[in-house]
């Protein structure tokens, strides 16, 4: 499934902009849950990617009061170019960097017993630690929260932080766990027969997020576990 | 990766290369104030161990506790072995403990094979050394110490071509040699295996690796020595005339320490012989990387139990 080359404009700026205190569902994007997507359609793009995480540094500054104690961790693969772009604005707006790390939470998964060993990614907590630290874990997608639930197990494993909140670039919803994030990109109500595919320039050479139909020509993909398509593809870049 | 890890050569280039860079993240648990990951949390590992160790039932054990996997450690001291029960016997006991997987050191080479096809146990088998057959777990940390050892940057990815390994000794009785040959002809070394004709098996020249009898011909090209243990409890014959003639043909002291160039490192599987295949000056120098190859032993073993329990109970193909 190749993105559509010719991006229909089924997505406005502003929706894109939309803040994450909106509820799911809600949105401009109703209309399209009930038309049934065949190709990939875009969903954010470049300009967009870039103008949500500035909101979303901003936000980051702002419910912390400052970037003191603020430590970002990323979750790989696709978190951890985010925290460092999210560094990188709130570097820009404090005139001081700030620690970034990234956390693998492989080790910690729940579905370890269900699904082939999968190779590990880098953990690089940062030299000072977490321990008494503002820390905010980044990641591309938030959708079932189970791996969001393993990071938080990783993090206790790691140091005991002040506080841990949650940023990510896209909420598609279908929550599994009674989890959710603090800053949001973007909402995005997805049916579960959909999967949303994040790319960014630093892993995959260009800046996008795409919401991709799992039907294959007319026939149903049945996704692994019923519950959750992402299990369904090995590919980090969805979920 | 296959279900079983019975010898070097059941790993393909691309799962050895799993376990290593697999390994290297493990490594660095040990910087953390937690030294614990819950990967294999409620899953059985047996250390079933019919001949004497120290460092691999430990390294095991380590690495099944650090990925939290509960251990069972079986000697054959002890128990019903010496009173004569069977490997099938003791097997079916395991099975019924409900082992998820089974290290088994075992005096006779081919025990491990046996215990993973013959259908008494459906878990995992790990060979943790057969008679003098294989050690496939000795043969990865020694190529995960190699690699870190003689990469320059980051080792994720790299394998060792190109590199020039010598293995000296007791080849004949040694697991070690032959796991590393295999092994480390697939991550792309060139083996030359160095010992007395009466202590080289027969049949070696279908192994994937050079042979010679001069160790100080071979020194000055090595990135690499590996010195092996004289195993007399396996040798049954006379195969040099003494110690001491041995020690001065295939000891390395520290005149031939000197021949090897400077980014040399030395090996040894433990246990070492002081004065016999290494001496002492040569065994405490810093081109020794015997202490280190123990730490780096429980890392990759956490990788190869990770690889081969985690993605369910079926043993389907992983990775």
């Amino acid at each position: 499934m190749t993105p559509d080359p010719k991006p229909a404009p089924s997505v406005n700026i502003a929706a894109a902009r939309s803040t994450g205190k909106t509820p799911p569902g809600s949105n401009s994007h109703h209309s399209d849950r009930d038309r049934e997507p065949r190709l990939a359609r875009p969903v954010l793009e470049e300009a967009d990617i870039a103008r949500a995480l500035t909101r979303v540094a901003h936000e980051i500054l702002e419910r912390n009061k400052g970037a003191d104690g603020l430590v970002l961790l990323g979750i790989p693969s696709r978190g951890v170019p985010l925290a460092t772009r999210l560094a990188a604005r709130i570097a820009e707006v404090e005139g001081r960097a700030i620690p970034v790390g990234s956390l693998d939470v492989t080790m910690y998964r729940d579905d370890l017993r269900l699904r082939p060993a999968r190779a590990l990614e880098h953990t690089d907590v940062p030299p000072d630690g977490i321990d008494g630290r503002r820390v905010v874990l980044v990641d591309d997608v938030l959708f079932s929260g189970r791996t969001i639930r393993a990071a938080l197990d990783a993090i206790g494993d790691l140091g005991r932080p002040q506080l841990v909140q949650l940023a990510v670039l896209v909420d598609r919803g279908h929550r599994e766990l009674p989890i959710r994030a603090d800053y949001v990109g973007k909402n995005l109500p997805t049916s579960m027969s959909e999967r949303v595919r994040v790319q960014l320039t630093e892993i995959d050479g260009r800046d996008a997020v795409t919401v991709e139909s799992i039907l294959a020509g007319d026939v149903l993909v049945e996704p692994v576990t019923g519950t959750s398509p992402a299990a369904a593809n090995d590919d980090g870049a969805t979920a | 990766m296959n279900k079983h890890l019975l010898s070097g050569a059941d790993l393909s280039h691309t799962d050895a290369m799993l376990v290593l860079d697999t390994a290297e993240e493990l490594a660095r648990l040990a910087d953390r104030p937690i030294k614990k990951l819950p990967t294999l949390r409620g899953r059985t590992v047996v250390n079933l161990f019919f001949e004497d160790s120290t460092r691999t039932r430990i390294s095991f054990e380590a690495a099944a506790k650090r990925l939290s996997a509960d251990v069972i450690n079986f000697t054959a001291k002890g128990s019903s072995v010496s009173k004569g029960e069977s490997l099938k016997d003791t097997a079916l006991t395991l099975e019924a403990m409900g082992a998820d997987a089974v290290v088994v050191r075992h005096h006779a080479s081919g025990a491990p094979h046996r215990l993973a096809h013959s259908g008494w146990i459906r878990g995992s088998v790990i060979n943790a050394g057969d008679g003098t057959h294989e050690h496939p777990t000795q043969a990865l940390l020694d190529a995960f110490t190699m690699r870190r050892r003689l990469t320059e940057g980051p080792v994720q990815g790299r394998d060792l071509a190109g590199r020039r390994i010598t293995i000296v000794g007791d080849v004949l009785h040694s697991r070690v040699a032959r796991s590393n040959v295999l092994l480390l002809h697939t991550l792309g070394a060139e083996v030359t295996l160095v010992a007395p004709p009466t202590l080289l098996p027969v049949g070696i020249d279908s192994w994937p690796c050079a042979t010679s009898y001069d160790l100080d011909g071979e020194l000055d090209k090595s990135d690499v020595v590996m010195m092996l243990r004289v195993q007399r409890e396996r040798m049954n014959a006379a195969f040099f005339p003494s110690s001491r003639e041995y020690s001065r043909r295939y000891g390395l002291d520290g005149r031939r320490m000197a021949l090897l160039p400077d980014h040399a490192i030395v090996m040894h599987p433990g246990p070492m012989n002081r004065g016999m295949e290494i001496a002492a000056e040569v065994a405490d120098s810093p081109r020794s990387t015997i202490v280190e190859q123990v730490t780096n032993g429980v890392s990759v073993r956490m990788a190869v139990l990770y690889l081969l329990l985690s993605g369910g109970t079926d043993g389907e193909a992983l990775a």
